[in-house]
């Protein structure tokens, strides 16, 4: 009777304790989701001004100014997305429409997993290397475009995949009955019905490149400067917001402007992850 | 006149389907070279980082190389030992992971089998936004609160240390480790736990003795990725860890391999360039078997 009762009240104090722990852990995860936060908009948001966000940074007059890395943050967005969403999408579609060979399935989601563990430094070691070194073009936006186009590739090849094998057997089968062929198939019915997919693949990669840094400081570079045109833009050293954050605190000591571009980072975040959130709703319907 | 035509349309329609398996011919393979670019990505990768590693390691002798302790690329005579570095990276990761892991594991058994679903759906909204903060906006917290906390409660002259990386690393592998465990947590049949609860366990003891063990193979391709993101991560490191080339000791100032390839590049020249590219082939000889455990791990999880 009395080994029992100990035996329950062990039990009582395991789950109690457990219980607890489960609590206070998963508050914590909270915790600090809303003090990081909370912390840059408070110190960031009183730094933003309309002269920070629409002037580039001039030494004659000592102002600071992050018009140029927005325009470099765009350029870098629109050119990868133009080239890995064609890319990305195509091969999530050989994937689950055309290979009929299993090794190499296995080979090309062998391939998107690796680049999805090789750490951004990498990326812009090899970018720097190839693009900036052995091809010649030097620190340049379009050096950055090419790198972030090998990173976010298994991005786009796995949000378009889930979603490509979400659209019904059926769907296809009723195509290819009424006598369309395979591509006709692909681009009337399967591309359609996947499109969500595609469309989170397209946000979560804008994520990826709005955040990465250490990627785009060597092969995009860090210049803060407004070009003529689109080319030059293109052809010439160009920093991201985020690599533009870590020279002027790191480099710079310019803690503040920091601050305001890490709020305006965050707010983008929170836009990004926003958008995604509605995009997939839509892809469960 | 009928005949004619008739021959003609004959004549048409092989003819036409010629150009139409020529087209579906031509789609195939142009579907196929999208996605044996990422193979072309991957193996680009592998060939440029072992070519540019190797030479720098060949002379300078892989044993002084890896295991040398002293760091020194731009004295009157250089000293190329990335032991520090190998440590660094090392000790800096297991932090991360022994004060993340737990708090991770908790939260994701949190939110797949005891918070309310309204509750669960917010935590997770939050989990995905921590993902989403890009490295340099933690890389600056960290300067700004962490650094000087710990200068203030040990008493040192500069925070900038280990101590400050790994949490920071904490805090960053915490939504990795939290989603993968979670996933797996989820696909624990029902059944094991209604059996479980039909003898008389409690919900908790059914979680723990139960669920977790069924989720093991996920929860271990957690921690493994978690341990991946952490030995790969740059900027936020460089910007909290001091970036000195030190033997890691807890409150000193280290240098991970990341941020030693990274700190010394824009101005590097020679061997001591080439070491660096030496230093990036160490580290993706890590993430390699990192990625191997991986890939493992998550393929007998599917199996069980």
């Amino acid at each position: 009777m009395k080994a029992a009762e100990t035996k329950s009240k062990k039990r009582i104090l395991y789950d109690r304790t457990l219980r607890i722990l489960l609590w206070t852990c998963a508050g914590l995860t909270c915790a600090l989701l809303l003090l990081v936060i909370g912390f840059i908009f408070v110190r960031g948001l009183p730094n933003i001004s309309w002269q920070l966000l629409s002037t580039q940074p001039s030494y004659r007059n000592d102002t600071i100014g992050i018009l140029p890395n927005l325009i470099n943050t765009l350029c870098l967005i629109f050119g990868t997305l133009l080239i890995v969403l064609p890319l990305g999408a195509g091969a999530a579609v050989y994937l689950t429409e055309y290979a009929t060979n299993k090794k190499v399935v296995a080979a090309i989601e062998f391939a998107s997993e690796t680049l999805t563990g090789i750490p951004s430094i990498l990326y812009g070691l090899v970018g720097m290397l190839f693009f900036c070194n052995f091809l010649g073009w030097g620190s340049s936006v379009r050096a950055g475009i090419l790198t972030m186009v090998i990173m976010v590739l298994p991005t786009i090849m796995r949000t378009t995949q889930e979603s490509l094998k979400a659209v019904p057997q059926s769907y296809r089968e009723a195509s290819l009955g009424l006598g369309s062929g395979k591509w006709h198939m692909i681009r009337t019915v399967v591309l359609p019905s996947s499109m969500d997919g595609i469309i989170t693949g397209f946000i979560l990669a804008i994520g990826r490149i709005v955040g990465e840094s250490a990627a785009l400081l060597f092969t995009a570079g860090s210049a803060s400067v407004i070009s003529n045109s689109l080319m030059q833009t293109l052809s010439s050293s160009g920093g991201s917001l985020s690599v533009a954050l870590y020279m002027y605190v790191s480099e710079r000591g310019e803690i503040e402007v920091g601050f305001a571009i890490a709020a305006i980072l965050m707010l983008l975040t929170l836009g990004i992850n926003l958008a995604a959130k509605v995009a997939g709703k839509k892809l469960k319907k | 006149m009928d005949g004619v035509s008739k021959a003609a349309g004959q004549e048409a329609a092989p003819k036409r389907k010629g150009v139409r398996s020529a087209f579906e011919n031509f789609m195939n393979v142009l579907f196929f070279l999208c996605g044996a670019v990422a193979v072309a990505f991957v193996l680009f990768i592998t060939v440029y980082l072992v070519a540019s590693g190797l030479p720098a390691i060949r002379e300078i002798g892989i044993v002084e190389f890896l295991f040398g302790q002293e760091w020194a690329s731009t004295a009157a005579e250089p000293k190329f030992g990335i032991l520090p570095f190998i440590l660094s990276s090392v000790y800096g990761t297991a932090g991360a992971i022994i004060i993340g892991v737990p708090v991770g594991f908790m939260t994701a058994v949190f939110l797949s089998k005891v918070a309310p679903p309204k509750l669960a759906g917010a935590i997770r909204t939050a989990v995905e936004l921590l993902s989403g903060i890009p490295s340099v906006v933690y890389g600056l917290v960290g300067m700004t609160v962490l650094v000087p906390a710990i200068r203030v409660a040990f008493n040192l002259a500069s925070g900038a240390s280990l101590l400050a990386a790994i949490v920071v690393l904490a805090v960053m592998v915490l939504p990795y480790i939290i989603s993968v465990s979670e996933t797996a947590l989820n696909a624990v049949p029902k059944e094991y736990e209604e059996a479980s609860l039909a003898l008389g366990a409690t919900e908790i003891e059914t979680y723990f003795r139960v669920s977790v063990p069924a989720a093991s193979s996920g929860i271990a391709a957690s921690v493994v990725l978690g341990i991946g993101r952490a030995i790969g991560e740059a900027m936020a490191v460089m910007m909290v860890a001091g970036n000195v080339a030190n033997m890691p000791s807890l409150l000193e100032s280290v240098r991970f391999l990341t941020t030693a390839v990274a700190s010394e590049m824009s101005y590097s020249s020679g061997l001591q360039r080439q070491a660096l590219f030496s230093i990036a082939l160490v580290l993706f000889l890590f993430i390699m078997i990192i990625n191997a455990a991986l890939a493992f791990l998550l393929k007998r999880g599917k199996k069980d």
